[in-house]
């Protein structure tokens, strides 16, 4: 036993010393992902650099195990306390099995932010959400009535009746109709997930409402499987696909124009704004409470609710001038 | 004995025109030719599965494994075709058959070899198949417009007005026509099913003739596989995810008996439109989501009760005519 304890004051006297040689020089912020190698979390790195060189005097650590478990996290946690770094922004494997090893971080005097994918409220200051389900619900209408300056008829296309994100999404989206005058919903359909219910669905809108302008799909398979029914139907340019989808999958429904634009979040911007974030909470500049507002640089300010945990943007929107760009990244 | 299968037949055609004639109420555009076509074809893939599937049942065994096995092959062509994007598709398609009729097979052995339930095997190799998906796949999706534009072109290509993924299915109607009313193995199937002791004492070997129902519902489950692959554009490791329910139903309502023996090609396609005529019209005519599971699930069963009704009246006149003389 007292040998044990002489090795981790060894250790904590070492790590105090190696945190203080570094702090001296920069500010070092640990940008810890779901796992390594993942395109989506690559980009989130270029964003934390690029909020690097803007802050001046921040040096970024990319890490994470290299696969997604709460495990690998874990260790990788533990390895930066030791390091002694100045603030650790994580997108969490397991809400509640990585909160420990945080919340010891904390203990340490290390700010601690999630992102992405949170972690529960003991075991971090902040949590910084993509988006909010009322963006979510006003980007989904608003990218098809962009597309339609004089109005017209959209039609939703869904996953299952009871998916609980995507009737959450379709509920805010009615709250705002009224900002969209002369764009009706006819109807909301379900695809269930399945890339042949969805198609045979978009099939059936087509043939229920001819004068059908746009379907908009907040569904990852819904979006791919309707862009591939209106190409098949020789209805691109008449009906605009658009909703919530992956670069990477609707690459071709952009190039084939069945899809004009569609929005998900930018890895970018979430790995930017959490390092502007984790560098504000650990220089003081902000304190992380229920109610405060934290600068983001150039993604403007982010206002934390009652759990601390706020909304970084709009979904950000892709279209045929930054598809290529961004579909080789997730 | 053939009276029998055309009348089994006749109550399906009837009935299929009847489900056409409700929807023409709700919607009248469903019933033009044109849109009628279109239904065919959407229904082209279980119609496939569905001949297989028929041909299984028949040998009293069953495959489960069949929408995992379309989901494997597809996903295999898909990463084929994004490998080595020079790769022909016609050789895609025979890999897609070939690789079927291995995966089949494996259930064919494991069934025959080993006796284990075809039930039991045909559940363990679907986690099993779609498990593999999983593993070469990575998780991760193969998308649009990483596949070629000749890959994706095949199922589309229209001749005399029909795509080819309905010839695809029209030819393969004919080919099991012919191959189980004209061949050896063909009326093997019928006879391993109807009984087995029987078939034993005229020479066929039950589990081999079993092994070849197997393989013959994988190559055809394989080839479906790059057709739905190719047709939608997308391969990841949940496609099809339930649809070998939907192939047995269609099965089942096409008066293929579960315990073997009885069947026809007719019935499983007739069986195959029923079934796709009702997942085609249901999001025309306007029903409730929740409704519709109910009604598509109501039709099975009705379906299912008049065969099985129609079958009951028929086990019972065979010596009937002989009675009769006497």
């Amino acid at each position: 036993m007292s040998v044990m304890k002489k090795m981790l004051t060894t250790v904590a006297v070492a790590t105090a010393f190696v945190g203080g040689a570094a702090q001296a020089e920069d500010m070092r912020i640990a940008l810890v992902v779901k796992a390594l190698g993942i395109g989506f979390f690559e980009a989130a790195a270029k964003g934390a650099e690029e909020a690097a060189a803007e802050l001046g005097g921040v040096e970024i650590i990319y890490t994470g195990p290299t696969d997604t478990t709460a495990e690998g996290q874990i260790e990788v946690i533990n390895s930066l306390i030791a390091q002694g770094v100045d603030a650790i922004a994580i997108s969490a494997n397991d809400p509640d099995a990585v909160a420990p090893a945080l919340k010891k971080a904390m203990d340490r005097g290390i700010t601690v932010i999630s992102w992405d994918s949170g972690v529960a409220q003991e075991g971090r200051q902040m949590h910084l959400n993509p988006s909010s389900n009322a963006l979510i619900g006003n980007m989904i209408i608003k990218l098809a009535a962009d597309h339609l300056p004089e109005g017209g008829q959209v039609a939703v296309l869904s996953a299952s009746a009871t998916a609980t994100n995507q009737n959450i999404w379709i509920d805010e989206m009615n709250k705002v109709m009224g900002n969209y005058p002369g764009i009706e919903v006819v109807t909301t359909v379900y695809g269930d997930d399945l890339a042949d219910k969805s198609y045979r669905e978009a099939q059936g809108l087509m043939q229920s409402y001819p004068d059908l302008d746009a379907i908009i799909a907040p569904t990852s398979v819904g979006i791919v499987a309707a862009a591939q029914a209106v190409a098949d139907a020789g209805k691109i340019g008449q009906i605009n696909v658009t909703g919530l989808g992956l670069p990477s999958e609707m690459a071709g429904a952009i190039e084939s124009g069945a899809s004009q634009s569609f929005a998900i979040w930018n890895p970018i911007d979430l790995g930017y704004s959490a390092t502007m974030i984790a560098h504000a909470l650990a220089t003081g500049a902000a304190t992380a409470e229920p109610g405060a507002s934290i600068p983001m640089g150039r993604m403007g300010s982010v206002t934390l609710d009652d759990t601390n945990s706020g909304a970084m943007a709009d979904p950000f929107v892709y279209d045929a001038s930054n598809i290529e760009q961004f579909k080789s990244i997730f | 004995m053939k009276q029998l299968i055309k009348s089994r037949e006749a109550i399906l055609t009837a009935a299929i025109v009847v489900l056409l004639g409700l929807i023409a109420t709700r919607f009248p555009a469903f019933v033009t030719p044109g849109n009628l076509a279109a239904v065919f074809n959407d229904t082209s893939p279980l119609i496939i599965l569905a001949i297989g599937q028929m041909i299984v049942i028949l040998t009293k065994c069953i495959d489960l494994s069949v929408a995992a096995t379309l989901a494997l092959t597809g996903m295999v062509c898909a990463m084929i075709n994004v490998a080595a994007p020079g790769v022909p598709v016609f050789v895609i398609v025979a890999v897609a058959i070939g690789m079927g009729m291995a995966l089949g097979a494996f259930n064919g052995v494991l069934t025959w070899k080993l006796g284990i339930p075809p039930i039991v095997v045909t559940l363990g190799t679907m986690t099993i198949y779609r498990g593999i998906i999983f593993l070469i796949s990575d998780g991760k999706w193969v998308n649009s417009h990483e596949m070629t534009p000749a890959f994706k072109a095949l199922p589309r290509v229209a001749f005399l007005g029909l795509p080819a993924l309905s010839w695809l299915a029209i030819a393969i109607i004919l080919i099991a026509f012919v191959a189980m009313t004209r061949t050896t193995l063909g009326r093997a199937f019928f006879a391993v099913g109807g009984n087995p002791h029987a078939a034993v004492y005229t020479g066929i070997n039950v589990g081999r003739t079993q092994f070849w129902a197997f393989v013959a519902s994988g190559g055809l489950a394989g080839l479906t596989g790059y057709l739905w692959v190719s047709r939608y554009a997308v391969a990841y490791v949940d496609i099809a995810l339930g649809f070998e329910l939907d192939v047995v139903a269609a099965c089942v309502i096409g008066g293929i008996a579960i315990s073997g023996g009885i069947g026809s090609v007719g019935g499983a396609v007739l069986g195959a439109i029923f079934l796709g005529v009702i997942k085609n019209a249901l999001p025309v005519v306007n029903i409730s989501p929740f409704w519709q599971m109910a009604i598509s699930g109501s039709a099975i069963i009705i379906a299912i009760a008049v065969n099985t009704r129609a079958g009951r009246s028929k086990g019972r006149v065979i010596l009937k005519k002989t009675e009769a003389e006497a």
